[in-house]
């Protein structure tokens, strides 16, 4: 922010930087632990660093919208259905599945697209980060202006995904007979 | 009214904040803390001794006077209490859990408005920590970190009681906290700024709850859902699960869970007061007779009153009403305040709309009550002519009878299944009808003089009669 160099840092930039190495050692750990429950609160610590990350960029509307839907409600009914079926204390080794190489094969290649991505689309650009860019109403004016219809065309897609979920859960309670075997 | 919504929403800026000295942040966190924790040590008595007058008992009144001391028994001996480790638990998850408990409701109150701007040692400044332009939402987000608390505390504890209270409070909260997310957005459709000082700000003339009543009742009910108060306090239902979550703490573990509940009754109470009765401003007949009752130190008072007056009731509720089964709480929250907030939600956007298009306050009730009725006829009709041809075509599948054991435990009837219907006592009349039939079929003669202060011997046979042949257990007990 003050300068336009890689080298003269500002606290804010070492801070992202430091709050980024948080963020990718609880998401290894969230996927290296041998504990479920302690798989689900790393996850919890990595999105909270990302939801600091989105702070330090000035970014407050989705910092904290953030932390509201992905720390405070999908993590929590991730523990709820671990609870509801299985959280052991302590480690689950039979938890381990046998693809480990082909998951952190597919792991690494999508973290390799996403970075090329990033960064072959900015290059050296250098963002100024000004104050209230983040802020509720330029967030509504982008997404309900510039970018409407991806934002409806994704509400349409979790609509379909909701009733979707709702038929598979009904038709497995509508014929019982063929499907209590098949979950036995 | 156009013109103070379009002031209000010009104004939008909350740039007066964050500007202080650091020793004044100090000194306003510290205050925070101090009023936080004094308003829990007299929650704690107060709560006591109202639940005692509604049960008609005295309450505490041995330590201090009138048992103002109470607080401090109660945390001495928490503190003198083994600190138990539970052999099967998470040691560390276990002792992290209060922390994350308590942790997020004192964050809450950064960012709640105590007063107006006052004078402190020289300096202009707010009474409110720091305000954000998303301040509302930050008390979302913040308070639903606190639910990982009660959640890790019921698993950690490694036991299966615990287990079910903390599966219980994630459910119950989550499930509350979109219901009152919809409620907040009513209000911030209203006053066009999720920032606390704003919304008071906006207030200055009507009050939401008078503008905004239906989102203030919803609101209501999920903060007592929220805080897993009674009649919600299903996650530590004594006669379900022991003490749910927290059964497997003592100590000040176990302390650091009674001091979150009672601040984050303070702090939804807080809400409650900023969003919806003015915040820190005097209600109307002292403003009009006390020109100054909203400026200076004066706010205060009135905050803390609000404040109060939200602890009273949910010390109320505890003391009236019994506890909810779980089935109906879950369709309370999902089934009612959720479809409720979101039509309730459409309609005051759509005045919103109107209002920012400059239509007069005559016009625009004309057509939201022409549009709400116009929707009721038709949906009317609709019930009218739609409904009735499935029921008329085919007769539903009967429903499997309720099994009041399935499974081998006492379980509530699932939707669509009745409760078989309850043997009820006669009406007294005639159960005195019968007795006196009875009674003369029994001796033949015409004794039926059943004054209740002279029982002679037919009477009371005629009563024995009535218990084995009309009623149930408990009717004898009940005629005396």
């Amino acid at each position: 922010m003050s300068g336009q160099s890689f080298l003269s840092t500002s606290g804010t930039e070492i801070a992202f930087v430091l709050v980024g190495i948080v963020a990718l050692g609880a998401a290894l750990l969230t996927v290296t632990t041998r504990q479920l429950v302690h798989a689900a609160l790393w996850l919890v610590v990595a999105l909270g660093a990302l939801a600091v990350e989105y702070l330090l960029l000035t970014a407050e509307f989705v910092a904290w919208v953030q932390v509201l839907i992905y720390v405070g409600a999908v993590v929590v009914l991730l523990l709820f259905g671990l609870m509801l079926t299985r959280a052991p204390i302590g480690p689950s080794p039979d938890a381990d599945s046998r693809h480990r190489p082909l998951a952190a094969a597919v792991a690494v290649a999508a973290a390799a697209l996403l970075v090329t991505v990033v960064a072959d689309a900015f290059r050296t650009t250098w963002i100024t980060l000004r104050p209230g860019a983040g802020s509720a109403e330029a967030n509504g004016i982008g997404l309900f202006r510039a970018w409407v219809l991806p934002f409806e065309a994704l509400s349409v897609l979790l609509l379909a995904a909701l009733v979707g979920a709702i038929v598979l859960s009904r038709r497995r309670a509508a014929r019982p007979g063929v499907h209590e075997e098949a979950d036995d | 009214m156009t013109v103070m919504h379009a002031q209000v929403l010009a104004a939008g800026d909350v740039s007066g904040f964050g500007h202080d000295p650091w020793w004044i942040m100090l000194i306003k966190a510290v205050a925070i803390v101090v009023f936080l924790m004094v308003s829990v040590i007299w929650a704690i008595v107060w709560e006591r001794k109202v639940v005692g007058w509604m049960q008609l008992r005295i309450g505490p009144n041995r330590t201090g006077p009138w048992g103002l001391l109470q607080s401090f028994a109660d945390a001495m001996k928490m503190m003198l209490k083994e600190d138990l480790v539970v052999k099967n638990a998470d040691k560390f998850v276990l002792v992290l859990a209060p922390i994350v408990a308590v942790v997020p409701s004192f964050m809450a109150w950064a960012v709640i408005p105590f007063g107006p701007e006052v004078s402190m040692f020289g300096h202009r400044t707010a009474l409110q920590l720091t305000d954000l332009p998303v301040g509302l939402l930050y008390i979302l987000a913040v308070t639903s970190v606190g639910i990982y608390g009660f959640v890790l505390s019921g698993w950690a504890s490694g036991s299966t009681y615990p287990l079910l209270g903390g599966l219980r409070s994630s459910a119950q909260m989550i499930s509350y906290e979109i219901a009152m997310g919809l409620s907040f957005a009513a209000v911030f459709l209203f006053s066009g700024s999720m920032s606390t000082s704003q919304i008071v700000a906006a207030q200055a003339h009507t009050w939401y709850v008078a503008l905004l009543p239906v989102s203030f009742l919803v609101y209501v009910i999920a903060m007592v859902g929220e805080t897993n108060r009674a009649p919600f306090d299903l996650p530590e239902a004594e006669g379900e699960l022991v003490s749910g979550y927290s059964t497997e703490y003592s100590s000040m573990k176990f302390g650091t869970f009674m001091l979150a509940e009672y601040i984050n009754m303070y702090t939804v109470s807080a809400v409650c007061a900023t969003l919806f009765l003015g915040g820190w401003r005097a209600p109307a007949p002292i403003t009009t007779i006390w020109a100054g009752a909203n400026s200076g130190w004066f706010p205060l008072i009135w905050f803390v009153i609000k404040l109060q007056i939200g602890l009273f009731f949910f010390i109320w509720l505890r003391g009236t009403l019994p506890r909810f089964r779980y089935d109906q709480f879950m369709k309370l929250g999902w089934k009612v305040l959720i479809p409720v907030s979101l039509v309730w939600l459409v309609l005051v956007a759509v005045v919103r709309a109107m209002k920012n298009e400059g239509w007069q306050f005559g016009r625009i009730a004309l057509w939201t009550v022409g549009g709400v009725l116009v929707l009721l006829i038709l949906a009317l009709v609709w019930d009218a002519v739609f409904r009735r041809k499935p029921a008329g075509g085919g007769e539903p599948a009967p429903e499997p009878a309720f099994d009041p054991m399935a499974g081998g435990f006492p379980v509530p009837p699932l939707p669509g299944q009745a409760l078989p219907p309850v043997p009820r006592r006669a009406p007294r009349a005639q159960r005195r009808a019968a007795a006196a039939r009875a009674a003369e079929a029994e001796t033949g003669g015409t004794d039926t003089d059943d004054g209740d202060g002279s029982p002679s011997p037919a009477n009371a046979g005629a009563r024995s009669a009535a218990t084995t042949s009309t009623t149930g257990k408990g009717a004898e007990r009940d005629d005396r």
